[in-house]
């Protein structure tokens, strides 16, 4: 194309920006390609930088762990120190009773308070400053959490209990929850809050029926995460159940959970307490996994009601 | 109707003109913050019969109608003045709940928006189960009516606890449709109802509105003056916020007043 072709559109010739185009692109072009297969490897490498050391974990644990599981592992408490007998049956069960606890304690809690964020109090200084306590909450290190538990609930009760552990692991699942809940509520388009105004349905019954299960699986999602993070939280259980090699006895009374118990079993010199802490740890990464997937499965269970 | 609230013992009765009009639309403004996008808007309704607003975008036409149901106050910062008389009663009157306005206007929007997490039976049950009504046998009778009524049944009969988002574009806004109908509203305002749809799905939707005036009261929106000439009997050609002309559509069609209505009529802007 020549500028003549352009010289009756206007008095000044315009630039042929194609052939410019052109040129500009056939330059860069072998640049562009270089670029293109260095992120390329570039993402790949950082793939493999992120699963390959918890691959390795993973692999250590069970290949150390697996040989310690049995029965009498998974049910017993512990034998005499070093003897390599009993197993790790109270702190499979302190886990359960003060993680279940807590996510009962936390669940409610962190999903009521981000539908109030999300849908309630979109703007003003108080929303503001919950937002952001919650986000500093999210970030205070779980021994801060473990020794205000143990000034506040196990001194006013006078022991080392469920109770203190349970709230104290509920205080560091809270704000993870209400955020998750909050950034999830507020995907769901607002052409369904307007479609339940329109029919007339009260704001609560919009959010309740409507809202909330457009985001029902975003919402579990990050009450599986907030679980997963308590479940192997340690340091503020030292602080509040203490740990024991009983069984449960009462929510008041202390118990035992599986961090704690690998990270006593690890402190022995004892090569028979390495293996069962090897195997405790195992057990607690398929605890974790078994909920996860669990929760998962519930959530994604149909939600369509048959007609009646 | 059991599901209907006696609103009419509510609020203060207007004063009948010798006329029956359903929407008497008076002095009504609606704001956005300080910008008035709809300007001292005086318009009547007649009942059993499709109005439509045409007119450029951003003309505010959808704003006059989410006028007419206390969804435009929904806005964050927008409010709205005036007076909207539904059957004799004022909707902004101060002892009204604008919840019990909306269970009687129904509403279908631009984009057809079923609840994704309810099947097709559901979403159309939705507006009566959450207002209260658990009564199984009569849900049921309504879901189906209100399906026939939206020309929806037959394609849906034998799948009604299928997702409603598994339904077609058009097939999506009829059940908008038949959701809204199963309120048994007697005013129904349609904002573009079918902007987002091909020809098919928007032929139907027409069809519909002819066949629902003989019950409804239909107040409808849309950029398309061929779709307005063929549904309406009534239409108002608002511009820059105001009312510019309103009467039978055949005359503003055929023989508009106003310079301003013939030449966006005719197409020479918008």
């Amino acid at each position: 194309m020549t500028i003549d072709s352009n010289a009756n559109s206007n008095s000044k010739p315009k630039n042929n920006y194609r052939d410019i185009l052109q040129e500009t692109v056939s330059k860069k072009y072998r640049r562009r390609l270089i670029v293109n297969r260095l992120v390329t490897i570039f993402t790949i490498v950082c793939v493999i930088a992120a699963v390959v050391p918890l691959g390795s974990i993973l692999l250590e644990v069970v290949k150390n762990g697996a040989s310690a599981i049995s029965f009498e592992f998974l049910t017993q408490p512990q034998g005499s120190i070093g003897s390599g007998t009993g197993g790790i049956g109270p702190a499979i069960q302190g886990t359960i009773i003060v993680v279940g606890l807590a996510s009962l304690i936390a669940a409610p809690i962190g999903v009521l308070a981000g539908i109030y964020l999300s849908e309630f109090a979109k703007k003003g200084i108080f929303a503001d400053l919950v937002r952001f306590f919650n986000d500093v909450l999210t970030g205070l290190p779980s021994i801060v959490i473990g020794i205000v538990g143990y000034i506040v609930i196990v001194l006013s009760i006078g022991s080392f209990s469920v109770l203190a552990g349970s709230i104290s692991l509920s205080i560091i699942m809270i704000p993870i929850v209400v955020r998750v809940t909050e950034e999830t509520l507020k995907v769901v388009p607002y052409s369904l809050r307007e479609a339940g105004h329109s029919l007339g349905i009260s704001k609560a019954k919009i959010t309740l029926f409507i809202v909330l299960p457009s985001a029902k699986n975003g919402i579990i999602t990050g009450i599986v995460i907030a679980i997963s993070r308590i479940a192997g939280e340690t340091a503020p259980l030292i602080m509040t159940i203490l740990g024991t090699s009983l069984f449960f006895t009462g929510i008041t009374g202390p118990v035992d959970a599986l961090p704690l118990r690998i990270w006593r079993l690890a402190s022995q010199p004892y090569e028979s307490a390495h293996a069962f802490g090897w195997g405790s740890a195992l057990i607690l990464i398929l605890m974790i996994l078994a909920m996860s997937v669990g929760l998962r499965l519930l959530a994604q269970k149909r939600t369509f009601k048959t007609v009646n | 109707m059991a599901i209907e609230e006696p609103i009419e013992e509510k609020g203060q009765v207007v004063q009948e003109s010798t006329e029956r009009y359903k929407v008497r639309i008076e002095n009504v403004n609606g704001w956005y913050g300080a910008k008035r996008a709809i300007k001292d808007v005086n318009l009547n309704v007649k009942e059993k019969t499709v109005t439509a607003f045409i007119g450029p975008s951003g003309c505010g036409k959808t704003t006059l109608l989410r006028c007419l149901n206390r969804m435009h106050e929904m806005t964050p910062g927008a409010h709205a003045d005036g007076r909207v008389v539904v059957d004799g009663v004022d909707i902004y009157d101060k002892s009204i709940d604008p919840v019990i306005i909306r269970r009687r206007i129904g509403m279908v929007f631009q984009k057809p928006n079923p609840f994704p997490t309810m099947s097709i039976f559901d979403n159309v049950a939705a507006g009566l189960r959450l207002n209260g009504m658990n009564n199984k046998s009569i849900i049921r009778e309504i879901v189906e009516e209100s399906l026939r009524n939206a020309a929806l049944w037959d394609e849906v009969k034998n799948e009604l606890d299928k997702p409603g988002m598994s339904l077609s574009g058009g097939q999506q806004q009829r059940l908008c449709i038949a959701r809204a109908l199963a309120m048994q509203p007697e005013v129904l305002l349609m904002d573009e109802p079918t902007s987002s749809l091909d020809p098919f799905g928007s032929s139907k939707i027409e069809e519909l509105v002819r066949i629902l005036k003989d019950n409804v009261t239909i107040i409808i929106v849309t950029h398309n003056m061929q779709q307005a000439a063929r549904v309406s009997d009534f239409t108002a050609f608002m511009y820059l916020g105001e009312l510019i002309e309103y009467g039978s559509t055949n005359q503003i069609f055929m023989n508009p007043e106003k310079e301003l209505t013939e030449r966006y009529i005719s197409g020479k802007f918008g």
